[in-house]
């Protein structure tokens, strides 16, 4: 007996070669994300509560502003993923599903874009 | 496919809620939530990058009422989806199937987020405009 789908058998095109990478790229990000976030929180608690004079000093630093944008992109990534399976297993009509895709994936490519110039902005003036 | 006669599993308000169940579909939940929650964050930059005057407006939208409760679950839901996250991540390496660890690292998720949260806000409340 066949261990193939009768889908699979029909198409004859076997596996989808890259079906893990969804998966590992899932996890990566969530690995990247913990210190990250932790750090984020740590940060903004002090920083956001403070002044705008502190806030700016604090994007100045290389550091908080490399961080950061790693952050954001880690973070978009981590979410477009996510979203992805929602819209996966949530929405059975085919093309809304493929359409609300797309759009989670623009748009967070949209705001990850706006947020690393927002940070850039701050941290070589202007 | 096709045969509308095969039997259905039972629906979802048969069961009495588990905290496995409830901790997995909370996973989602906070998931989905926190993405929505990134447009903070995108305000917060925009607003730090427009100049003194955007960023007082943000400043008085996050202290106010209504910024303070949505910031509350905002950071909840973030060390919440952390926490479970790194339970998830125990998983993929195959630890901590047995049902009493299950259960016991999913109490242990809930008090950590609680904890982590209360931690962050009393940091926050603590250095309120004190710190460089």
């Amino acid at each position: 007996m066949s261990m193939r789908s009768p889908l699979a058998q029909v198409r004859g095109v076997g596996s989808a070669k890259a079906g893990a990478h969804h998966w590992w790229a899932q996890r990566l990000s969530a690995i990247a994300l913990v210190p990250l976030m932790l750090w984020l929180v740590a940060s903004l608690a002090a920083v956001a509560t403070a002044d705008y004079a502190t806030a700016v000093a604090w994007l100045r630093s290389p550091l908080n502003s490399a961080l950061l944008i790693l952050l954001i992109g880690a973070m978009f990534y981590h979410a477009h993923l996510g979203m992805q399976v929602v819209f996966e297993d949530y929405i059975s009509t085919h093309w809304l599903q493929v359409t609300g895709i797309i759009l989670v994936r623009f748009l967070a490519i949209l705001l990850a874009a706006v947020s690393i110039i927002a940070v850039l902005h701050v941290a070589w003036g202007s | 496919m096709g045969n509308s006669n095969r039997p259905l599993s039972p629906h979802l308000q048969i069961y009495k809620p588990q905290l496995t169940a409830v901790l997995s579909i909370a996973h989602r939940a906070s998931g989905v939530f926190l993405v929505i929650g990134t447009l903070l964050l995108v305000y917060w930059l925009m607003a730090l990058a427009q100049g003194p005057e955007s960023y007082a407006h943000a400043q008085a939208f996050f202290g106010s009422i209504f910024g303070r409760l949505i910031l509350f679950p905002w950071v909840l839901a973030l060390f919440y989806h952390l926490c479970n996250g790194i339970r998830h991540l125990f998983w993929d390496m195959g630890a901590g199937f047995e049902l009493t660890t299950v259960y016991a690292s999913g109490k242990l998720v809930v008090v950590a987020a609680v904890a982590l949260t209360l931690i962050a806000f009393g940091m926050a409340y603590a250095m309120q405009g004190g710190v460089a």
